[in-house]
């Protein structure tokens, strides 16, 4: 008797575990569908852009909703440059302050700076984008750019990107704001994989007599490489799809102007600004292409960096 | 308190005492350490002598509230003295620790690293150099077609004596042996055994072991501690096979420890 009801629990059991493993398996899949759908239903409603601008889409300058023509080059472009502008400015900024919550900063002050950090990185986007606008911007045409102007604008070859109107609003501002957004990730990414590194091997370097720098330079980073990699993949990766920052600050604006101080569009914010008003099924088109394209960009970035982030596995399998 | 030495002391140590904040780790420590010669550190886990070893290079300087007091005299100079700088004391003192410590850099790159902090040499010069410092760490022949690759693909045992390869070419009065080792298989013990016995031709050698039996074979001196004081110093064979105290016979015969 006792037997049976054991045998009758463990059926229930097993009801339950199979009920369990495939509700979680539909929650699994789900993500793939979701993807799936997201990617087709992009594909499907930029068609019509795709019939009739073809490859040319890519490269052309024109965004002209009045006549119906439609070229993605000058969103592309400044997504590109306001990404690589900012991780410029991010990616050293970043290890300084890694450098410094790793290997120098007195133990009392690591975590206030650590949480500080972790902080900004939770400053909603419309806020860095506030900020920008009316705090930053009109610093930056007050001081920064008239300088900029004066003093870079006049020498070869890299004068002309820092000439022209000093407006606030551009390329360049939305570059530094993207910069500042990025630097928290970078940064705790950075001092995460700086406190992998064993304390035998900075010692060994420290016991030829190699200064805080040189260990850093020559021992920590090497050896971490890959994860600063990823971690610099994650923060490109918000840089190439932050919207509203951006919008606020780079001046919406379909021109390719050679100086950063002009305003640009990045793709987020042509998106943002634009859907409210487009009219006519190919504007629709062409701005659901974008949207493709920013998918596409982001999608190689962020494979970049979970291939990276591997690869580190990898090796700390092999070190263990 | 040493032996009746003909060859001068390399090493002074006069009234060490070693501070982990407040806690006393090192209490009153003098001993001399001869030239050319090995002097082993025995004593159980805790002791201080890591302690001991790393106040010879000021690795501790690393950590806050770490800090030595009395004098460790290399040179006529009292290493632990404000003014001393860190980088040269570290070219004269070298070290390798309890597991090996390849940089991620290549074989050849990773004996240059130390050499060029200190020196800027020609090609030719660093070549001669690299090969130098691989033989004298007894590497040269399992390594010399492959400088070029990663020095973390070598073996533990390689890796070790790697690392002494890129101690030892920076040409330091005195080599630090943190438990060297610990980490490895027995027969790589018994190469880097050999090679501390070639070592101490060109170089004062300090080694820290928790192996008595290595202590027994490698050392010319023998410094038993416990509780961060220096319980007895001498001559190996003297230490091993007559102590003084009864404590140090206790722990070499194994009743402690």
């Amino acid at each position: 008797m006792s037997m049976f009801l054991h045998e009758a629990r463990l059926k229930r059991q097993s009801i339950f575990d199979s009920l369990f493993r495939n509700l979680t398996r539909v929650a699994a899949f789900s993500v793939l569908v979701l993807l799936a759908a997201i990617i087709g239903s992009l594909v499907i409603g930029s068609m019509p852009a795709i019939h009739a601008f073809g490859f040319g889409f890519l490269i052309s300058p024109d965004w002209d909703p009045v006549n119906d023509q439609f070229g993605a080059l000058v969103p592309i472009v400044g997504t590109l440059i306001t990404s690589g502008i900012a991780l410029l400015i991010a990616i050293p900024v970043s290890f300084g302050i890694a450098l410094f919550l790793t290997e120098l900063s007195p133990r009392v002050l690591r975590r206030p700076l650590g949480v500080a950090i972790e902080l900004l990185a939770g400053i909603p986007s419309i806020i860095y984008g506030m900020w920008g606008l009316f705090v930053f911007a009109p610093l930056f045409a007050d001081h920064v750019e008239p300088w900029l102007n004066e003093h870079i604008g006049v020498l070869p070859y890299i004068g002309p990107f820092f000439s022209g109107p000093p407006m606030g609003i551009g390329i360049l501002t939305a570059s530094i704001i993207l910069a500042i957004m990025v630097i928290p990730f970078i940064a705790s990414v950075m001092r995460d994989v700086f406190d992998v590194v064993p304390v035998m091997l900075k010692e060994s370097a420290y016991g030829l007599g190699s200064t805080t720098w040189e260990v850093m330079l020559r021992i920590v980073l090497p050896y971490t490489k890959v994860g600063v990699a990823g971690g610099i993949m994650l923060g490109l990766g918000r840089a190439l799809g932050e919207t509203m920052a951006v919008t606020f600050v780079i001046g919406n604006a379909h021109e390719l102007g050679k100086s950063l101080l002009n305003p640009g569009n990045s793709i987020s914010s042509a998106l943002a600004n634009e859907f409210t008003e487009a009219f006519g099924e190919l504007y629709t088109a062409a701005l659901i292409e974008l949207g493709l394209i920013l998918f596409f960009i982001t999608f190689v970035v962020l494979s970049l960096a979970r291939y990276m982030l591997y690869k580190l596995g990898q090796r700390e399998g092999k070190a263990a | 308190m040493n032996a009746e030495n003909i060859v001068k002391p390399r090493v002074t140590v006069r009234d060490l005492n070693f501070y982990y904040g407040k806690a006393q780790a090192l209490n009153n420590i003098n001993l001399d350490i001869t030239e050319k010669k090995v002097t082993a550190f025995i004593g159980p886990s805790g002791c201080g002598k890591s302690t001991l070893l790393r106040t010879f290079n000021r690795m501790y300087e690393l950590y806050p509230k770490q800090k030595a007091t009395g004098s460790i005299v290399l040179d006529g100079k009292n290493i632990l003295d404000k003014n001393q700088d860190l980088n040269k004391l570290r070219a004269k003192v070298g070290m390798v620790f309890q597991k090996p410590t390849p940089f991620p850099m290549s074989i050849h790159d990773n004996i240059a690293f130390g050499v060029k902090l200190y020196q800027s040499l020609n090609k030719n010069d660093m070549e001669e150099r690299v090969e130098w410092a691989l033989r004298k760490a007894a590497l040269w022949d399992e390594v010399k077609d492959k400088l070029t690759q990663s020095g973390m693909g070598l073996s533990g045992g390689q890796q070790q004596r790697l690392c002494i390869a890129r101690a030892i070419a920076v040409k330091p009065e005195v080599l630090l042996l943190d438990e060297p080792t610990s980490a490895l298989d027995p027969i790589s013990t018994a190469h880097i055994e050999k090679l501390i016995d070639e070592l101490k031709e060109d170089f004062t050698i300090v080694i820290v072991t928790h192996n008595m039996q290595q202590a027994a074979r490698v050392s010319d001196y023998t410094a038993y501690m416990y509780l961060g004081d220096l319980m007895e110093f001498g001559d190996t064979s003297t230490v091993f096979t007559n102590p003084k105290r009864k404590e140090t016979e206790d722990y070499i015969t194994g009743r402690f420890g």
